[in-house]
């Protein structure tokens, strides 16, 4: 395959994997920024968002599109009411401290890993896309559905910055990731704000994952490739900011896609880790963070 | 990040002297109760206990959970048959986690806490090469249905066998000249990157070379990928044929990934179906395989030529004719893979009744008993086909299944002799000292 083709392969691969990325990591830059809480089970409310996907998309008969959809929307929906239960039921009896947050959530990812392990099963299944048309470029096919998850990730992505920035809700919330304890003062009922940060966190990453399993199977250990990725997100493009997470993740998605198709998958992974130490080592507050106070 | 509340200070968790006393004292009494001790000696009548390291968890679950149910089924058969030397047949099981550390962890729970006679069971070649040198170590003989090359290569020790299915390079071989007649004769390789695929990779070059076709290219993988379409611009565009063979969850992904890649102009496909098993043929996104070609151990869907030993064997294990679950449609097994188990334990019922096995100390005469094995004959204890065993290399050849995707289902469009896969062995075990 010559040079332009194989670069808008790479590139267009780079993309879908930024799309989803971006969505992961911003929920869990969301759940660090306000609650100061690292999620070591984001990963596993993406597989539960991909397993529920799984789910409804079966037990709804009908155009595969009608599944898909009740899936869109009702398994982030699950997704958020297990996170809030989880976050009621421990992180604030642990009163968000933060190590031992890390050391529940460890404890978490295990106990949702192996109940999907029980409940679920161990294969990987498949769920239709909505639709499958695919796109015939001169030099090779691509799917259409991929394409329209970059669409999808953007609009999702436009629609949280919209609720942080223009809304009462995104106010409230902002509030109290600037300052708990000055916002707690104001009124601000801030043990309802993490419960509800926490929700939306991992919504954000069952919506990723029910827009990728149409292309890539629900399975049980899904859930450890987005966490680790959407760390590496996380740290590049600062904790807490919206911005920072979206640069970073079309930085590393594209890098990934591109370095991974001219050289190996390998360099790919060694470069974004490198990265994260460059940055680390540079400007341990992430190309668009703030100094911590 | 301070510790505020203390969770990290363990002067504060309460474990007092009076606590920690009665720990120790629930652990003595555990240690003494009867059940503990039962089968310290070999008793005539006491079960003889097979420990099954079983893939539960991990990227093998789904083989792990049929080769649990394959197990049941011919240790029922076993026993009510009157099972090993007129003693019952118990199999204790213990998750590796498809993980090659814990695997010998397994083993070594197996030889020194549950005190089996011999341990057997597991698939992924990296588990059976990370296990093998605590089976030597306990010298406790280790029965896998792994299919790789590792045991055939007398790399690993002499309390290692594989006598229930063939191994890649025995497969690759047979069906080597099928691929150049029927396929294609320029192939390219999509193999994962450890050492299962590395057998496929070492021996499909050769193999195709003597029949006059060649590999242009090889793509490793690794095992963990999820998304494949970056690798396929490095699948040269003369390829006839794509010969894959993937493992782990994401095989699906690679497929339909392949399917929109090529749309219907695609070369000619002949993969192993290490890259299906456990998964529908007729998934969505899998139409794009329709026409072409599998290996298969023993065949998935119900033939026409089936044997009357093949449909009790299936009927036993409980998958109707589509190769699913009873019941469950859309719980399909690893079919090809295994029979492995069935078989497996049938030779060690052989091997443990003409040592006259009668507990651990006879280890050592068991592993001879079952090297001077030479041959299965098709039947209900093999109703995969007949079979040859080479002693000196620990490893079995039998019939290979070429099968092709037609109408939603597989059929089996050629079979090998066992002839055609045989090599000449590349060392001797039974030199090794037991």
């Amino acid at each position: 395959m010559h040079f332009g083709p194989h670069l808008l392969l790479a590139a267009l691969e780079g993309l879908v994997t930024s799309a989803v990325l971006a969505l992961t990591a911003l929920g869990l830059s969301l759940v660090f920024g306000v609650m100061r809480v690292v999620n070591v089970a984001h990963g596993e409310f993406f597989m539960l968002g991909a397993v529920l996907a799984w789910a409804i998309s079966t037990a709804i008969s009908g155009h595969p599109a009608l599944g898909f959809l009740a899936a869109l929307v009702l398994a982030p929906l699950i997704v958020g009411l297990i996170a809030l239960v989880s976050e009621r039921l421990v992180l604030r009896r642990l009163n968000y401290n933060p190590e031992a947050t890390i050391v529940a959530t460890i404890g978490m990812l295990y106990i949702i890993q192996q109940l999907a392990l029980t409940f679920y099963g161990p294969e990987a299944r498949p769920v239709e896309p909505p639709f499958s048309y695919r796109i015939l470029l001169p030099w090779f096919g691509y799917s259409g559905y991929k394409l329209s998850i970059i669409a999808a990730s953007a609009l999702l992505l436009v629609a949280t910055w919209f609720v942080l920035t223009r809304t009462r809700i995104g106010l409230v919330m902002r509030a109290t990731q600037y300052d708990s304890e000055t916002a707690q003062a104001f009124g601000i009922p801030v043990d309802r704000v993490y419960a509800g940060v926490f929700a939306l966190g991992a919504m954000l990453a069952a919506v990723a994952a029910v827009l990728i399993v149409p292309i890539s199977q629900a399975h049980y250990l899904m859930g450890q490739d987005p966490l680790l990725l959407s760390f590496i997100v996380v740290i590049i493009g600062g904790l807490g900011s919206l911005r920072g997470t979206v640069v970073a993740a079309v930085l590393i998605g594209l890098s990934d896609g591109i370095i991974s198709v001219f050289f190996s998958p390998t360099l790919a992974k060694i470069i974004a880790t490198l990265l994260v130490a460059m940055v680390l080592v540079f400007r341990p507050q992430g190309l668009f963070g703030t100094a911590s106070r | 990040m301070t510790d505020k509340n203390g969770f990290f200070d363990l002067s504060k968790t309460g474990l007092t002297r009076r606590t920690a006393l009665k720990g120790l004292a629930a652990g003595a009494g555990l240690a003494v109760a009867p059940g503990f001790v039962r089968y310290s000696q070999a008793q005539s009548s006491a079960p003889i206990k097979i420990g099954f390291q079983s893939h539960r968890t991990g990227i093998g679950a789904a083989y792990g959970r049929w080769y649990e149910r394959t197990t049941a089924a011919a240790v029922k058969a076993i026993n009510e048959a009157g099972g090993i030397n007129g003693r019952p047949v118990e199999v204790i099981i213990e998750d590796d986690g498809t993980d090659p550390g814990r695997g010998a962890e397994v083993v070594g729970k197996f030889a020194t806490q549950h005190k089996t006679d011999i341990v057997y069971g597991t698939l992924f070649s990296h588990v059976v090469i990370g296990s093998a040198p605590a089976a030597g170590e306990a010298k406790m003989p280790y029965f896998v249905v792994s299919e790789g090359h590792h045991v055939a290569s007398t790399k690993l020790n002499r309390y290692v066998f594989q006598p229930g299915i063939t191994d890649v390079k025995s497969q690759i071989q047979a069906m080597a000249p099928w691929i150049a007649a029927n396929a294609g004769k320029k192939v390219t390789q999509i193999f994962p990157d450890f050492a299962f695929g590395y057998d496929h990779r070492d021996y499909l070059p050769p193999a195709l070379k003597a029949q006059g076709a060649e590999v242009i290219a090889q793509i490793a993988i690794p095992p963990t990928e999820s998304s494949f379409t970056k690798y396929f611009p490095q699948i040269p565009a003369e390829t006839e044929v794509i010969y894959h063979v993937m493992v782990g969850p994401a095989v699906l992904t690679f497929v339909k990934e392949l399917g929109e890649f090529y749309g219907s102009s695609r070369p000619q496909l002949f993969g192993f179906i290490d890259s299906l098993e456990a998964t529908d043929i007729n998934s969505p996104g899998l139409e794009f395989l329709d026409g072409s070609h599998f290996w298969e151990g023993s065949p998935r869907y119900a033939q026409p030529v089936d044997s009357a030993a093949q449909k009790a064997y299936r009927a036993a294990v409980g998958i109707d004719d589509n190769g699913a679950a009873v019941g469950d449609p859309k719980d399909v097994s690893t079919a090809a893979h295994m029979f492995g188990c069935w078989e497996t334990l049938y030779v060690v019922k052989k091997a443990m009744e003409d040592a006259g096995y009668k507990g651990p100390e006879d280890r050592a005469k068991l592993v001879e008993a079952t090297e001077a094995l030479t041959e299965f004959a098709e039947g209900p204890e093999h109703p995969q086909g007949p079979k040859t065993f080479n002693g000196k290399i620990h490893q079995c050849f039998g019939i290979q299944n070429i099968s092709k995707v037609e109408g939603g289902r597989l059929n089996v469009v050629h079979k090998t002799k066992i002839e055609d896969g045989l090599y000449e062995p590349e060392g001797d075990y039974t030199t090794q000292a037991l």
